[in-house]
Formats: structure tokens, C-alpha cells, sequence
């Protein structure tokens, strides 16, 4: 592990203005975090996670303690100083007119270049690792306004790397982006925290690729204390479930995804096993049944034959049927 | 045998390849215009109510005798003050346009956006339209235009709203307040003047129209010894204020996390654009459209948002663009003046709107 090293101490977060009371987001807390790890931080809307993101990129001032980078106080560095310690990419979208993915990532390199903004050898150099590093070779001499999303997001990573930073800051990166851009996105941010050493913190709603890919979790709960540490640790000591409980959905730690409450009122027995059984009981799930693991009287009962096509034995009060798809299936159940 | 390895072999031409994507800085083409700036230049001391031949507006410009003597007068007194002033005016319009654009995030932003040509308009109203005797005629009131003191007025209607904006950009934390704050100072100098027009005399109301019609024509070599210092020292600033305001394409959030001083940019910004737009307003009173236009123009023809690049073409066909609408203004053979701002919307506005539709990048060329 690097020796780069990222220290909140009993930083709170929150707006301190003249003649309003002081509103605080997020309550004191204190964490420290190695080179080379990938935070990703999970709260509903509004629970304050952009406002404490602007706070560890310098933007904003914490109501109290500090956040230090390998020591300093990066809200007394000098912003141009700053710029070469921590480097943003923003949720907006942004546009920026007539540059190449190449001209748009040679931007990160502001803070080392002189007024006249020209490049050296050596920045180009970064430049060009920066656009490797994130794949994004094919798009040096495209126009950004070309780029999907997905590719346009890799530029602004790449430009964010241009700035060598310790600490990489990303405000909900997979915002705008497909279902695959976004797990490739998650991927390709955890493999560079690994591959740069530098501390990677991000806001996401992608519990499931947080859960899977994030070193640590930040889980900031609305009007609640942020909690932080493992992904595994939070979802054992119910944080999770107590950080998502609403009356419409609720955190299944088997999973490790959000179920919906619904009415389990109607009940059956599935026997079987393999990918059949796992579909099968998401659609029964997903229809409002629950699933018990015993035969019970007057609940329905499927077995799965699973050879070469599955088939569904569905008996409703000793009346046996056979389905050859789920479709059948969901049919025979409403029957 | 030690072989290169494959990417040793590959590497270096992707790189090369990927640097492609950064065009950097064209000489050539900033060259070919100057050579064009130039010949429009010197065009705009041979034609004119009286046309005079090449080699005679050489040789006065070199400080021979001409053959007529009333050319010598035409050339040093007339056309050449005119010139310089076009070319002046119409760079410094250009790039606090330009500016405006970049600082606003905004394609219909101009030099004038923060209340500057507003505030010179009140200074000038103020002086034509009430100073002097109820007696004074139409012929007294049109003398006033050549004064310096209308330059004054109109420097100090600048400047206060300067002061006022500047003031608010301390205060305030983003800049579409800003934007707006300038468009209500807008409204409210130009109510101002409105009530002034309402009280004032024919005469002076025409006076005070004719100012605003613009003109490049009425500047002595007087005043282009304040003019050519002030407006070359804003266009350095401007060329200094590149790199900040490439960082600002990105908005300013974007910019303050690459270490730009937003405040001290800011500052900078501001105040070249005044500098810059008061002047040429003072001196040759509120000339739309070239500041609006041309940094459209540049960015649409040079297919660049790069401000290290659209800095010096923005001033050179600034400058091209006001010494192109003076000669028509002129109308050569003719002893016709047409109004400036009348010219330049008329030729330039079709001339825009051909180059956008023809290039249909206008959404792309800009950071919005």
C-alpha cells in the first residue's frame, strides 16, 4: 500500500452562514484511509453527500475538525497547491465546446503549467498516461461533442488523473450512464486506485457494485450519523438495513439487494435447484408470492424438473398441472 | 538477441497520434490574416469620398509630400485616426465579447452584459441632455460629440457601474447573479434615459441619437494617445487571462478544483472587459454586434475553443470586421455617412448567420 494517506478527523460538515442557524449535514466523524482505496459513499438524496464531498475537495470549509492529505490541512493550501493534491469530476454534464479528448484531458494539467498554459514534454507524458490508463486511446482526437456518455465520462477521469492527484474525487460518476458503462466505470475507478495509489472517494446509487467493489463504505442515512468501515461489516451490523428502511422497500442482507415489501400473504412451496430455481423465485417474488421451504396445506407446491427444458410441476389443491414456461406457470398460479 | 518489444515498437506513434488531438497554436493562419488586416487597411486610406491612389497614401504614410496637398490633410487628419480607431475599437469589442461569452458560460453575452455601454449611455445623456443653456442650438449640441468631455461622461457612467458590478462579484458567489444584476442595471440607466430624453429638446435628443448610432470617424489623434495605451494594455491582460479562461470552459467549479483563483480571475475579467468596452463606448459611443458576432465567427471558423488560440484571432477579425464596416459606413464615392451600428448588423448579421448555418456547429462550438 502507498504511503498516501487520507485523515478525516471529527470533520462535520454543514453551512455556517451570518444571521441563519448553523445547519449541520453531516455530524462529526473520523476516518483514515490508505493509498490505493476505493471509498464509495451511499445516502439518499439530500442527506448531504454532495456537501461533504465539496468539503474534502477544499471547496468548502468544515464546521469543525480537519481533513488532512499525508499530513497537511488541505483547507490551507493555497488552491493551486490543492489542485495538485485533489482532483474532481462533478455529476453535471458538462459542455465545453470545441476540444479533443486529448485537449480536454491537457486541461488537468492547469495547476503545473505556467500562464501561458503551455504544455512541457513531460505533461504531455502525463497527458498520454492518463488517457491510457482509462482506455481511452480512440478518443484522443475525437471532438467531445461526438462521445456518448460513457466515453465522455472517461475523458473527464482521465483529465482528473492529468492533475496526479492523491485524492480522486467523484460526484456520483455513474449518474448518466448505462447499466454496463456503470459497473465498467466502477471497475475501471477501482482498478486505477489500485494502479495510481491514490485514495478514490465517490457518491453512487449502485448499492449492489458499491458493495462489491468498494475497499470502504461511507453510508450516510438521512438525520442519521454517517457510519463507515467494510461493506460486509455495515450490511452484518444492520446499518445498511437501518440506513434504507422505509415502508416500501427494505435492504435484504442475503442479497444484498433492496425487495420491495409487498403483501407475502400468498405463499408457496418451490422445490428445485440451479438457475431455474433462482429465476423461478424471483418471478414468483417479483408476482407478490413468498416462498417457503416446506409444503404447507391449501399453499400451492412447484417441483422444477430441470433437464433439457425445465419443466414446472404445479399442483393448487391436489389439482396437478404441467408448464414448460414461467409464463405457464404465473397463468396456472392466478388460475 | 534483444528484440524491441511490441509496444516499444507501437507506443511511441500512438502517442504521436493522440497528440494530434491537440492542434496547439497555427502561426500560419494568424499570419494570413494579419496580411489580410493589412491590405484592408491600407484599402480603407485609398477609398473614401475621394478616392486616392495606393502609392500616394504610401508615400504620405512614409512622410513624403503627396502631389495634392489636400491628400496629405485626407490621409493624416481623416482616414488614418479613422482607421487606427476601427481597428483598435473593433479588437478590444471583440475580445471583451469574447470574454463575456467564456466568463458567462453564455453565447448571447456581449461586452455591454454587465451594464458598461448602459452606464456610459446615462454619462452622456447627463451631458447632452441637460448641461449647457436652454438656448443651445442643434449645430452647438452635435459640437458637443467631438468633445472630450463627453468622453469623460461617458468614462465616468462606465465607471460607476464597474465599481457597482465589481462590487456585487465580491459579494456574490456565482456568476448567473451576476448576469443578471447587469441586466437590471441595464434597465434601469436606460429608464433613466428615457426619462431624460423625455424632458430634453429636439436638438439635444438628436445629439444624443447621433452618439448612438457610433462612429470611428469623430476620434482625434488626441484621443488616440488615451485610447491606443488603454486598449493594447486591456489586450495583454486578455492574453494573460487565457489560460484562466480556458480553465473557466469548464464552469467555474470545474476551475476553482484546478486551482484557478476564481476571485482573483474574476476580478481580471471584469475589469479588461470595462476597460475595453467603456473605452471604445466613450470614445466612439455603443457599437453593437462586432462583440457578439465575432468571437462566434472565430470559434465557428477556426473549429477552436482554445482561448491561447481564439484570443489573437478574435482580436485580428475584430479588427477586420470594424475597418470592413467603416469603409462602408464611408460609402466610397460617395459624401454619404451611414449610421456604424446601422452598417455593422446589416452586413455582419447575414454574414453570421451564413457561417453558422453553413457550419452547423453553433451548439458544439460553444461551452454552455
Amino acid at each position: 500500500m502507498s504511503a498516501i494517506r487520507l485523515q478525516l478527523q471529527a470533520v462535520s460538515v454543514g453551512y455556517a452562514e451570518r444571521r441563519q442557524p448553523t445547519k449541520v449535514v453531516v455530524p462529526p466523524f473520523t476516518e483514515s484511509l490508505e493509498g490505493g482505496q476505493l471509498v464509495c459513499l451511499i445516502g439518499p438524496n439530500g442527506a448531504g453527500k454532495s456537501t461533504l464531498l465539496r468539503t474534502m475537495a477544499g471547496i468548502q470549509k468544515p464546521l469543525s475538525g480537519q481533513v488532512l492529505l499525508n499530513g497537511n490541512d488541505v483547507h490551507r493550501m493555497s488552491a493551486s497547491d490543492r489542485a495538485k493534491h485533489i482532483s474532481v469530476v462533478l455529476t453535471q454534464k458538462t459542455e465545453v465546446g470545441l476540444f479533443t479528448g486529448y485537449g480536454l484531458v491537457a486541461m488537468g494539467r492547469h495547476p503545473y503549467t505556467a500562464w501561458t498554459g503551455q504544455l512541457s514534454e513531460s505533461d504531455h507524458a502525463v497527458v498520454v498516461r492518463a488517457i491510457e490508463m482509462v482506455g481511452a486511446e480512440k478518443l484522443a482526437n475525437q471532438s467531445i461533442n461526438t462521445m456518448s456518455d460513457g466515453e465522455r465520462q472517461k475523458i473527464m477521469i482521465a483529465r482528473a488523473l492529468a492533475q496526479e492527484p492523491n485524492l480522486l474525487i467523484l460526484d456520483e460518476p455513474t449518474a448518466f450512464l448505462d447499466l454496463p458503462r456503470r459497473v465498467e466505470t466502477l471497475v475501471l475507478l477501482r482498478d486505477l486506485a489500485r494502479e495510481v495509489g491514490c485514495s478514490i472517494v465517490l457518491s453512487t446509487h449502485d448499492l449492489d457494485l458499491a458493495l462489491r467493489l468498494a475497499d470502504r463504505i461511507w453510508l450516510l442515512p438521512q438525520d442519521k450519523p454517517i457510519q463507515v468501515g467494510m461493506p460486509e461489516e455495515l450490511v452484518l451490523n444492520g446499518a445498511f438495513e437501518a440506513a434504507f428502511q422505509s415502508s416500501t422497500v427494505a435492504f435484504d442482507a442475503e442479497t444484498g439487494a433492496f425487495k420491495t415489501h409487498d403483501d407475502w400473504s400468498r405463499r408457496v412451496y418451490l422445490q428445485g435447484d440451479g438457475i431455474t430455481y433462482i429465476w423461478t423465485r424471483r418471478a414468483l417474488e417479483r408476482a407478490g408470492y413468498a416462498i417457503s421451504d416446506h409444503a404447507e396445506d391449501g399453499q400451492p407446491s412447484i417441483r422444477i424438473e430441470d433437464t433439457d427444458a425445465p419443466l414446472w410441476h404445479v399442483t393448487i389443491n391436489q389439482h396437478a398441472t404441467d408448464c414448460d414456461s414461467i409464463e405457464a406457470l404465473m397463468a396456472a398460479l392466478s388460475a | 538477441m534483444a528484440q524491441p518489444s511490441v509496444t516499444e515498437l507501437i507506443s511511441p506513434t500512438t502517442t504521436q497520434r493522440m497528440r494530434l488531438g491537440l492542434p496547439g497554436l497555427r502561426p500560419m493562419l494568424i499570419m494570413g490574416i494579419v496580411a489580410l488586416l493589412v491590405a484592408i487597411f491600407l484599402l480603407s486610406l485609398v477609398i473614401g469620398s475621394v478616392s486616392i491612389p495606393l502609392e500616394e497614401v504610401v508615400r504620405i504614410l512614409l512622410g513624403q509630400e503627396a502631389t495634392k496637398a489636400s491628400w496629405s490633410n485626407i490621409i493624416l487628419n481623416y482616414r488614418l485616426p479613422q482607421a487606427v480607431t476601427a481597428v483598435l475599437a473593433g479588437a478590444a469589442l471583440g475580445i471583451s465579447g469574447l470574454m463575456m461569452q467564456t466568463f458567462f458560460r453564455n453565447p448571447l453575452a456581449d461586452p455591454f452584459i454587465l451594464g458598461i455601454s448602459s452606464g456610459a449611455s446615462l454619462g452622456v445623456a447627463l451631458v447632452v441632455l441637460t448641461v449647457g443653456t436652454v438656448t443651445t442650438t442643434l449645430l452647438s449640441g452635435l459640437g458637443l460629440l467631438g468633445d472630450l468631455g463627453l468622453a469623460a461622461a461617458a468614462s465616468m457612467g462606465s465607471a460607476v457601474v464597474l465599481l457597482i458590478v465589481l462590487w456585487t462579484a465580491h459579494r456574490v458567489s456565482n456568476g448567473m447573479t451576476l448576469l443578471i444584476l447587469g441586466l437590471l442595471f441595464g434597465y434601469l440607466t436606460s429608464a433613466m434615459v428615457s426619462l431624460l430624453l423625455y424632458f430634453s429638446i429636439p436638438e439635444r435628443i438628436q445629439a444624443y441619437i447621433n452618439w448612438t448610432f457610433g462612429s470611428f470617424s469623430s476620434v482625434t489623434w488626441d484621443q488616440l494617445l488615451i485610447i491606443t495605451p488603454t486598449i493594447i494594455g486591456g489586450l495583454v491582460a486578455a492574453f494573460l487571462l487565457s489560460k484562466s479562461l480556458n480553465a473557466l470552459l469548464l464552469g467555474e467549479a470545474y476551475a476553482q478544483s484546478m486551482g484557478l483563483n476564481l476571485m482573483a480571475a474574476r476580478f481580471g475579467i471584469i475589469v479588461t472587459t470595462a476597460i475595453l468596452a467603456g473605452t471604445v463606448t466613450a470614445f466612439c459611443g455603443p457599437i453593437g454586434f462586432i462583440g457578439i458576432a465575432v468571437p462566434h465567427l472565430c470559434r465557428s471558423l477556426f473549429n477552436t475553443s482554445d482561448h491561447r488560440m481564439l484570443v489573437p484571432l478574435t482580436i485580428l477579425v475584430g479588427a477586420l470586421v470594424a475597418l470592413a464596416a467603416s469603409i462602408i459606413a464611408d460609402v466610397p464615392g460617395s459624401s454619404i455617412v451611414l449610421p456604424l451600428n446601422a452598417v455593422t448588423a446589416f452586413i455582419g448579421a447575414p454574414a453570421v448567420i451564413w457561417v453558422i448555418l453553413s457550419r452547423r456547429n453553433i451548439k458544439e462550438t460553444f461551452a454552455s
